[in-house]
């Protein structure tokens, strides 16, 4: 299965991805308009410390420690992808505790959100600039 | 290969799910005592509180039982005869590998309450059903036990009684997951919202009140396997999730590890893969537990043993306490901002030597930052 990738050395640290994630999740035809004075809550989340970048999201892991933890049944893996069902989720956090890579977050509806691939052509990927993430197949 | 499972609660679903990741064909039976399609127990105070549905908080969709070929059987598990469970009709249903998940039951001292008549529990839909008649504006509520479903049962009905009060003979509440610091701030925090604490005695028995609440803590369903297999404080299970008696296993509150859903559900996944002959450990079970009142949250996990680092903002009302030994991270208790909480629990779970991660700026901020490039790779790899 295609996943979300990151090449550190590449990340310049511009954080666009997570524009492109932010705006991916409005309804929007135009970025600057959809995420003008708004505080962004990406679900792919850029770390950084001297002069050091990458961006994290959802892993997809084969063996999700957040989807066996879900108390509700709201986190599921769909043909390989995590996804969320917002409506069964009552924000109790499991999931943030069990994750690993600390890809899961709170949202404003009081859910949890997650990287779901974007159907399959992932915004960030597209809206990197340097190639630093990148949406492909390799081996588990 | 027929497996019988008894218990349909997360333990079940896991192992469900973990016989299927191997056998596609076996016959699988599911012995409930409740009538109820899988739902998830945790959810009832969300129930009373409105903040889901019977529908909503089903553990897995309508189309489970069918998509894993599952028979379902609501009846009463009451004797194993050799390699038969002996139902509450006096039917007999034959297995070749067994699962005990029958999970855990209120305790429920001997103790009279003036006014009120009945004490009601709070550990399934129906308990919340039950009580969920009684409620109104004008009764006064006790509580007895200020621990996780104690606490969960007031946030969920305070808006719809007169008053409640929670008492309990420890001195904090919370005291299985707090630390002191930890429960005076989500005490006051409770309080705010307007329930009364009685903690560190016992309740006046001539005071008034109109519903009285009993939590004050669960008791393993180990009576099946009384006579069959090893049992201390609960049904003593190796890392395979296997009992003392040949081709029984059991996973889940019933057994004695500790629990907390996400190691109910692994260790019922666990006994499912092995019961249909594949291989699988669960010997990474740390005390884990997230929860939140009123928009609180609370993430902590592991044993509260070693040196400590605190960062506690009181303006925020952010509460963080790292315990650590011996190059290992033991434990941790966030409240308020618990982004990242299971970077954390990584440490713990995987026993990662502190001195090969940046530990003080993980301590500050947790993230993969911390961790060494080559290491990062790999895991993001």
């Amino acid at each position: 299965m295609k996943r979300v990738y990151v090449n550190e050395k590449w990340c310049l640290g511009c954080h666009l991805c997570e524009y492109y994630c932010s705006f991916a999740g409005t309804n929007e035809k135009d970025m600057a308009r959809a995420l003008k004075d708004i505080k962004i809550n990406p679900r792919i989340k850029i770390e950084e410390k001297d002069g050091i970048s990458f961006a994290v999201s959802c892993r997809h892991c084969h063996e999700p420690l957040c989807v066996k933890g879900c108390i509700t049944g709201a986190l599921s893996i769909k043909d390989g992808v995590i996804t969320i069902n917002k409506d069964k989720c009552v924000g109790c956090y499991t999931c943030i505790l069990c994750c690993p890579y600390g890809a899961i977050s709170s949202s404003e509806d009081g859910a949890v959100q997650k990287c779901e691939l974007c159907k399959g052509t992932p915004a960030c990927v597209k809206g990197c600039p340097n190639e630093a993430i990148v949406f492909e197949e390799r081996e588990a | 290969m027929k497996y019988v499972i008894i218990g349909n609660s997360t333990a079940a679903v896991g192992a469900i799910e973990g016989i299927r990741q191997i056998d596609g064909k076996g016959e699988i039976i599911v012995i409930s005592s409740e009538p109820h399609h899988t739902y998830s127990r945790p959810l009832i105070s969300y129930l009373l509180l409105g903040k889901t549905t019977e529908e909503k908080m089903k553990y897995r969709g309508d189309d489970f039982y069918t998509k894993n070929n599952v028979k379902f059987i609501n009846a009463m598990a009451t004797e194993i005869k050799g390699k038969e469970v002996v139902l509450s009709g006096g039917e007999r249903i034959a297995f070749d590998k067994l699962l005990v998940a029958t999970g855990s039951s209120p305790v429920v001292p001997p103790f009279e309450v003036k006014g009120a008549k009945e004490k009601f529990t709070f550990a399934s839909l129906d308990d919340a059903k039950k009580l969920d008649k009684v409620l109104d504006k004008n009764k006064r509520v006790l509580i007895v036990g200020a621990g996780l479903i104690g606490l969960k049962c007031a946030e969920g009905i305070l808006k719809r009684v007169a008053h409640i009060t929670v008492v309990d003979l420890a001195p904090r509440i919370l005291s299985s997951i707090l630390d002191e610091g930890g429960a005076k701030l989500v005490q006051n925090h409770l309080e705010a919202q307007g329930i009364e604490f009685k903690l560190g005695t016992g309740f006046d028995k001539d005071a008034d009140f109109d519903i009285l609440v009993v939590a004050v803590g669960v008791r393993p369903n180990t009576d099946l396997l009384k006579d069959i297999a090893k049992i201390e404080r609960g049904i003593v299970v190796n890392v395979k999730s296997e009992t003392s008696a040949p081709d029984i296993y059991s996973a889940g509150d019933c057994t004695q590890s500790p629990q907390i859903l996400p190691n109910a559900y692994m260790q019922g996944e666990c006994a499912g893969v092995n019961m249909a002959g594949g291989e699988k450990v669960f010997d990474k079970s740390i005390p884990m537990n997230a929860i939140g009142f009123f928009g609180l949250h609370i993430i902590t996990a592991g044993s509260y043993v070693g040196d400590v680092y605190s960062d506690d903002d009181v303006q925020s009302g952010n509460y963080k306490r790292l315990f650590y030994s011996d190059n290992k991270l033991n434990g941790y208790i966030l409240i308020g901002n618990v982004d990242k909480a299971g970077i954390y629990t990584s440490l713990i779970r995987e026993q990662t030597a502190l001195d090969s991660i940046d530990f003080a700026l993980v301590c500050e901020k947790p993230g993969l930052m911390a961790f060494k490039r080559e290491v990062r790779k790999k895991k993001l790899g």
